[in-house]
Parts: structure tokens; sequence; C-alpha cells
């Protein structure tokens, strides 16, 4: 199922193929391709019952919406009634929820099929889908390489064609980090335009639930499908989805499109190339620097507020209610809980909840966590500034192509430094996706990241729309 | 329940501070739909939010916030527009999300105050630090086989913290304090302050200083003392421990420590040093809560007369003593009680102050006897009006008037039919009242000689005997004067 969205939404409507033919189709592919370890749970069964509903409902003249009949992937920190929901962490491995997160319950009331549960880093946190207790997720271009994470398995699925569409979550890059890496479409929207109820929280401040697609088209018509208030979710926006996906038709319209010079300076020449290239090519388009520059301590900053978001996220994780709990007799309180979540977390995790522990500790609290807020503000600051001079920023979504796996689970901060180009726009709560761009010697996509102020997802696919196209001429040129 | 110990030390001057939990007498969770019913099955009114399911986000209970607002007005103290919600981590079975979403830095109300009454001090003014708002935890029971029982209904529901300033100076204080506190959250609405269900629990920062001096002692923190009573003992032992290590030349260990109601102590809980650091930190899932001055007006406008403000009326109004207007008001309850029988009665001050009598007498003390709430009690202040009426009216004697009361406190009916069915009417026909006295005096011949020779004490005997053989439905007034018309031959 390598064909977008549009063609396969075109092949529903005039019957040459149907949901069930999709879903099997998927299932098939699904199961040759399991080496890529990208789904966690599936519910083969469930997912063959909601194509027939959708088939029969197409037959009466009955469609729910733009996704009618489609299978989606959906990343396990999702929550999905009735189906397990572990997020990658030893620690759920048995959870399953009694609700359906917003996101997913407008998926299925649109008529979209729930394929399946994907594979990530464990609650969301890692670049590589290295940290997952269900393994590492294979990159379909090639299975030596990662796929990026945290949502590896979200962009794997749509990328090996087994799915058209996929979601996923980013806090600082999860979602646009791995398209880049798979060569797919991957959004995050504004803060606020999604509702993170239902969606296992990392960092909650930051975390929005984002589109995987083969396309720009394709991930605008599933952000249409999700977005939108939620009474649910006090930190999402009342304002309405809009209809992104019809409003791609291609101008060269003038438009000033910013570099940000702190994001080009250390860049090799062939990523120098993979940038300036398609953009250079375009009509219409005319390339201003300019400078954000507070970036420098973006990653430090995300750091700390994330981990200390995410140590108070994971408390819950007590092993009382739900998930691993070891209990041998003579344990008392405090062991049960140091027993459980030692034995329920990974290695990263436990990193993380310890790193946003200390940040929020008394006597530090003002030296991390406060500081960490004062330079979110100056790095929200100089977005600010920037959309002044321009409509648009541009860059790559990643300092690097798909790195082979194993090659930075030993360092941290290099692993850590695969986002420095995605974390300032989360941290300012700004909408951005990533696109593949052109593809480096060994036949990898680069990703190019399309950076917009507030709200303004409309310019910001649009532009992506010709962007696409235009790698879209070169690629086709080179062959 | 004074402050019996402290009068010992004149040479030592307490200092207290209470912090009160409130529950707010919300239908819902603070920040998910459930009921907050007491006494239901154990965690059948819980969600996921209230139980800490992965991916369940706090949504605000905005009825809550009107009441936090309400009780900020209520002592007179700033609302603030933009206060924030805070995680307090800590780990514990009954906290399900491992943190507490409370306020911090930022709290929903600061100042104000309310004035208390003691017989010692009479009037006072107690400042205010702060109101804020946050969840409660759920309800742990231990068992003795090691095991925990968690119920999680309790979690979420919607809790004020009120902290008083250093302000208080005894234990009578600081009971005189929570009543005035409670009274406040009834008279708004805002809590049933109901100790017995846990709406209303209490902990208390306690020092002592030598008098005199200005700054403060060393500190420790009572834990859960949960009725009038406890808060009195527990202050009570605290002090005088505190006292008895300061004259043994020790000092004070700034510990937080949990009153013991069976064994009447104070017990060691945690030292400052093993003091939970909380971590706290703004809560990302809430914004900052707006709080417009349209919204605190239209709330201000909703505002009950308080006690304070009512207990003046009364004075002015009906002329009724300060005594009388204070215990009147103490209650809400109480006090729409007596306004609803003032008003029956027209105003007139001499049946308000008859009124005002019944009420602190009779209504008080059977309702008293029968546990009963004032809110709950069967007779209608209508009733007792007409009651004090049929008395006014010489229809009935007061004497017969407590039986009426007590027949119309168990019947639910009117006064004047039980007095009609059991032929409790007075006697005021001068012929009648004659034809006994004459019936009377005939029959005790030598006692009618020794009062004309001048034993004029033995009038009470012939009232007595005249009343008894009346069955105490004789106009007191009339039998008096005819007794003495007839006795001394003047008519």
């Amino acid at each position: 199922m390598s064909a977008p969205l549009g063609t396969l939404r075109a092949s529903l409507q005039d019957g040459s193929t149907s949901s069930l033919a999709l879903v099997e189709e998927a299932l098939q592919q699904a199961e040759q391709q399991a080496h890529l370890n990208a789904f966690i749970s599936m519910n083969p069964e469930q997912a063959l019952q909601a194509a027939r509903k959708a088939d029969s409902e197409r037959s009466e003249g009955n469609l729910r919406g733009p996704l009618h009949g489609i299978p989606v992937a959906i990343k396990d920190n999702l929550c999905t009634r009735g189906l397990r929901t572990t997020c990658a962490s030893r620690f759920l491995d048995n959870f399953v929820p009694g609700y359906d997160a917003t996101v997913v319950s407008r998926l299925r009331e649109g008529g979209a099929i729930i394929f399946g549960k994907t594979n990530c880093d464990e609650f969301a946190m890692g670049s590589s889908n290295e940290n997952s207790a269900y393994g590492p997720v294979l990159n379909p271009l090639d299975n030596k390489r990662v796929p990026g994470g945290s949502s590896g398995g979200s962009a794997a699925v749509v990328a090996a064609g087994i799915v058209p569409l996929s979601l996923g979550s980013d806090t600082g890059g999860s979602v646009r980090q791995p398209a880049s890496l798979c060569g797919v479409v991957g959004v995050k929207p504004t803060y606020g335009r999604v509702s993170r109820n239902g969606l296992v929280a990392f960092g909650s401040s930051l975390d929005q639930v984002g589109p995987f697609a083969a396309d720009v088209a394709g991930a605008a018509t599933l952000l249409e499908v999700i977005a939108g208030a939620d009474p649910m979710d006090s930190t999402c926006s009342n304002r309405a989805s809009e209809p992104w996906s019809e409003r791609l038709a291609v101008s060269n319209q003038p438009i000033r499109i910013g570099l940000p010079r702190e994001y080009t300076t250390d860049l090799s020449s062939a990523a120098r190339t993979a940038l300036m290239g398609p953009l250079e090519a375009m009509d219409g388009v005319e390339l201003v620097e300019v400078s954000l520059p507070h970036t420098a301590y973006a990653i430090a900053t995300y750091y700390v507020l994330a981990s200390a978001e995410a140590s108070a996220n994971l408390a819950r994780y007590d092993g009382i209610r739900y998930g691993v709990r070891v209990e041998e007799p003579g344990l008392g309180l405090e062991e049960v809980y140091v027993a459980s979540r030692s034995a329920g977390f990974g290695d990263e995790v436990k990193r993380r909840i310890m790193l946003g522990t200390f940040a929020l500790s008394a006597g530090y609290y003002d030296a991390y966590y406060g500081k960490a807020q004062q330079a979110r503000r100056a790095i929200g600051a100089d977005f600010a500034k920037a959309f002044s001079e321009v409509d648009l920023l541009v860059s790559l979504t990643s300092p690097s192509t798909a790195f082979e796996l194993g090659s930075r689970t030993a360092d941290p901060i290099s692993m850590y430094l695969s986002d420095i180009f995605t974390v300032p726009a989360s941290l300012a709560g700004l909408p951005a996706m990533s696109l593949p761009g052109l593809r480096d010697d060994d036949g990898l996509p680069w990703g190019l990241q399309v950076l917009a102020p507030h709200w303004q997802e409309e310019a910001m696919f649009r532009f992506a729309g010709r962007l696409e196209q235009q790698v879209g001429r070169i690629a086709e040129g080179q062959q | 329940m004074n402050s019996p110990d402290i009068s010992k030390h004149p040479e030592w001057e307490t200092v207290i501070g209470l912090e009160v939990h409130a529950q707010l007498r919300t239908q819902s969770k603070l920040f998910c739909g459930c009921s907050t019913r007491f006494g239901a099955e154990p965690n059948c009114q819980t969600c996921p939010i209230c139980t800490g399911m992965p991916g369940a986000l706090p949504v605000l209970n905005k009825k809550a916030v009107e009441f936090g607002i309400r009780l900020g007005l209520a002592i007179g103290a700033d609302i603030h527009d933009g206060s924030v919600f805070a995680r307090k981590n800590y780990f514990y079975p009954d906290l399900p999300n491992g943190y507490q979403i409370s306020q911090f830095d930022k709290p929903l109300c600061t100042g104000g105050g309310l004035f208390i009454e003691t017989p010692e001090i009479e009037r006072k003014w107690i400042r205010m630090t702060r109101i804020h708002m946050e969840n409660d935890a759920g309800k742990s029971s231990h068992g003795d086989d090691g095991h925990s029982l968690v119920d999680l209904n309790r979690s979420g529901v919607a809790l004020c913290e009120i902290v008083s300033e250093p302000d208080l100076r005894s234990p009578a204080e600081a009971i005189a304090y929570m009543k005035a506190l409670r009274s406040i959250l009834r008279y708004t609405d805002v809590s049933d302050g109901n100790m017995e269900e846990g709406s209303f629990r209490c902990d208390a920062n306690v020092s002592v200083r030598p008098r005199g001096q200005k700054t403060l002692g060393t500190r420790t923190e009572l834990k859960n003392i949960n009725s009038f009573r406890f808060v009195g003992q527990a202050l009570n032992y605290e002090i005088q421990r505190h006292i008895e290590v300061l004259e043994a030349g020790g000092s004070v260990s700034q510990d937080t420590r949990l009153w013991d109601t069976r064994k009447q102590v104070s017990v060691f809980m945690r030292s400052k040093e093993d003091a939970h650091d909380y971590r706290y930190f703004p809560e990302p899932d809430l914004l900052p809560l707006g709080i417009d001055s349209e919204q605190i007006e239209a709330i201000r406008s909703t505002l009950p007369e308080l006690a304070d403000a009512r207990a003046l009326r009364y004075q002015q109004d009906f002329g009724l003593p300060a005594y009388d207007a204070g215990v009147l008001t103490a209650d809400k309850a109480l006090a729409e009680y007596f306004e609803a029988g003032a008003s029956a009665i027209g105003g007139s001050p001499n049946k308000v102050k008859t009124l005002s009598n019944w009420i602190m007498g009779d209504v008080l003390r059977r309702s008293k006897d029968e546990g009963l709430e004032i809110a709950r009690v069967p007779l209608e202040p209508g009733r007792l009006v007409q009651l004090i009426a049929l008395v006014d009216d010489n229809v009935i004697s007061g004497k017969i008037a407590k039986k009426v009361f007590d027949a119309i406190w168990e019947e639910d009916r009117a006064p004047m039919e039980i007095v009609e069915e059991r032929g409790w009417k007075q006697v005021s026909d001068s012929g009648a009242i004659d034809e006994v006295i004459t019936r009377i005096l005939t029959a005790h011949p030598e006692e009618v000689a020794d009062y004309r020779g001048g034993k004029t004490k033995l009038k009470g005997f012939f009232v007595g005997q005249v009343m008894r053989e009346m069955r105490g439905q004789g106009n007191p007034k009339l039998v008096n004067e005819r007794l003495t018309a007839l006795l001394e031959g003047s008519d």
C-alpha cells in the first residue's frame, strides 16, 4: 500500500478497491515485514470487522469523513479502549485502557480503521527507537539503521507501505525526526491544536499528537480529522480544525523564507546542499538569513523541562493500581515502589526521572527549572522576532540522515543532539513539520523542516506542498 | 476546653496558626465529573482522571472556583486573577497520580480575616494568610494482616486550604476561630463544615515564647485534629509539652506530630530534616486561572449577610441583647429559623425577645438532646410563633405552653388544635375561677383564718391549690386577683 492517501481514497470511491481489501493487504504487509518490529499489538479481527462495516456504510452512501475505511496505525502511547497500550514499557506490558484517547475516538467516529499499535521509545523518550522494551524498530529503507524516534514504529509503517497513515507524538521532535529518517511526512501541530486526552504524558507542556503520511496532503487530511477543541484537555485550544488538505493548491505566490543562521553554520556541505538545493530552485521564494540567538540553550532547556514534567508524570506508575508490582513477602511500601519501578522502567526512563527529580529539588529549582523556564521564554521571543521578518522558517529536520543501530546508544548526549533542530519549535509551541528532501549518497533521505508562527498550519502546509513538488522535480531530473 | 493549663504559666505566651481544609460543596470532584456523595461503596465514584490512569487529564470544576471566590470575598481577601495550580509531588498509595494538584506560590486568595470572640477577649481580628484550592487524596485503611485497602471515592474531591496568620494566642481562641470559620463556610454555602465526614479538618502550628518576646519560638505542626474537642486537647497538651521542654532548659525540635486521640498525646511523625521535598512546579495540564472583575462582582452580589452583620442587625432592628444576637447568628440554620419566626411575628420587640428565649432555650435544648441539626428540627418556626401568641392572648398559660411545645415538636400539628383537643385552654372566666376559689377556701378554714390573721405568705399555698384544681389552666393573673379579693373580703 505504497500509494498516498489521495490515491487510495479515489480507488475506494470508484470501487476499484474496498476497505476490506486495504486492511487485508495491510495485514499481509505487516506479516511480510514483521522483521521491522514496528508493531507491538494488533487486533486483526477487529480491524477486518471495522473494514467490513466501513464498506457496508459506503455502499449505503454513508461516508463518515475523509478517512472513511482507511487503516491508520497508532503509536502505543495513545490509549485505545480494549487494546493493550504499553508505551513500549515493561511496566505497562499488561495494561489495557478502559477509554480511547480523543484522537482515537475522532478517528473511529470519522470511519477510520484502528489498525494496530506501533513500537516506539519507552514513554516516548528517545531518538532512535532503541529504548523500547519490545526491541528496536528497523528502518525500512535500510535495516541496519534506526528509524528515528521516539515514534519510530509509526514512521516505519508508513515508509514501509504497510498503512497509508499513522499517528505519533512529538515532544521534542519525536514525529519530525523519525519522519525525516524514514523519508515520510510528519507534523507537529501548534501546541494546543490537538487534544492530549489519552496521550500518555511525557512532557505535558510540550507533547502534541501528530500525523505521519506519505505526502503533505495525506498528513494535512489526518490532522484535519484529529484537531480541534476538546473539553477533556484544558490546554487544547478552542480553535476549530480547518480543511488544510483542500487549501494546498500550489501557487508561486511570493514568500519570504527565513533560514536560521544557528541551524546552518555547522552543516556539512552535503547537508547544506540538501537544504539549499530545493529552496534555491523555487520560484517566488525570497531566502533571508535570520538569527535565533538562544538556540544553543535549547537542548539543555528541553531536557530540564521535559524531564521535570516526566518525573511527575511517571509517578503514577507505582504498581498499586495497574502495571508491574513486585511483591515479595516482607517488602514494605517504599520497597515495593522501588522494586516495581526498578523492574518496570528502562534505563533512559530512569535517567530522565532522576534528572527531572533533581531539577525540581529544593535548592536546585531556581538554578535548573527556573532558569530553563527563562530560557524557554527567550527561545520563544527569538521566534517571534524572526517571524516579524519572514513568513516561515526552513531548516533540516535532523543534522544527519538515518544512523546505524547501536551507533549512539553509548552516548546519550550525542543521541540528544539528533533533536537539535526540532526541540526549539517544541519549546516555543510552534507548528513544524518534516517532509522528505533529497537523498544522500547512501540513498537515505534528508528531512526538510518547515516552521510556522502559532496556528499558521495553513501557511506551513501550503509551502510544504510547494517544496514537496520541487523536491520531486529535482529527484526526477536526477534519475 | 478553655485554656486552663496556660493560666498556670503566665510567663509564657502561646502562638497558634491554623491550616483548615474544607471540602467544597460541589456535586462533582475538582478535576473530573465523579460524584462527591459521602458513604458510597468503595471505589464506585471513580474514573480514569481520579484514579490516575495513563493519559487522563484534569479538567477544572468551575463551580469549585466559584466557591473559592465566595469564601475569599466573605473573609475580605484579595482574589487573584491568574492564580496557578501546581503539582505537589509525593508517593502514597491513596494518591493515584503521585502528586496532588494544589496551588503554591500563586494562590487564589490572599489576606482577609475574621473576628473571633471568647469570654476572655471579647472580640479579636484574626488575619488570614491565604486560601488555595487543591484536590483530596483517597482513603487508606490498614488491616491487621499487613495489607492495606485504598478507597479512591474521596480522591479528587475539591478542597480549600485556609491558612491563618499566627494570630491565635490560646486553644480557646483556636476553637473560636474554627467555629467562626465554619460559620462563614456554612453561611456562604461553600462547605457543609461537617467534621464527622471529614469535610472540615485542621492542622495546627503551635509555639510558645516568653511573654514580651517579639520573635516566634520554634513551632511544631500537629496533624489531623478533627474535632473541636481534639483541637483543645491537642493544643493544650502540645503547649504544656513545649513549656516543659523549655523550662527544663531544652529546645523544641521543629517536628510534625500526630495527635493520638486514644492516648491523648502527640506522637512524633517526622522531623524538619525528614520533611518531604514536594518539588512543587506549575501544573502543565491546567492553564493559569483567569478570573475577571465581572465574575467577582457577580459572585459578590450573591453573598449572603454573614453572622457578624446579622447579629448587629438583630440588635438594631429587634432590640435583642448582644448575647441573644450572638447565639442566634452563630449557626446559619438557627439564624434562618429565628428570622422565619420573627417575620411571622411582625417585629414587635417584646414578642421577638420571647421568640429568642424560646429558641435559645427549648428549641436548642431539644435539638441538642436529640442530636438534631437545626435544619432538621421538626417544629416549624411559624407554629412556635402561634404558640407564643396563645400565651400572649391568655389562651393558655406559660406552664401549659411547655406541654404544648413538646406536643407540637412531636406531632406536626397546630398548637391550637392540640390545646382544644386536650382541653388545655386557660380559664379566664372570673365566675368559674371564683367558684373554685370558694371551694378551696371552704375546704381550708384554718389556713383562711391564719391568712386573715396576718400570715399573708399563705397566699402561695392558695394559688397552688387553685391552680391544681384547675389543672394549671387558670389565668394566673385573674386567679391572683380573685384570691386576694375573696380572701380579704373586699368583694
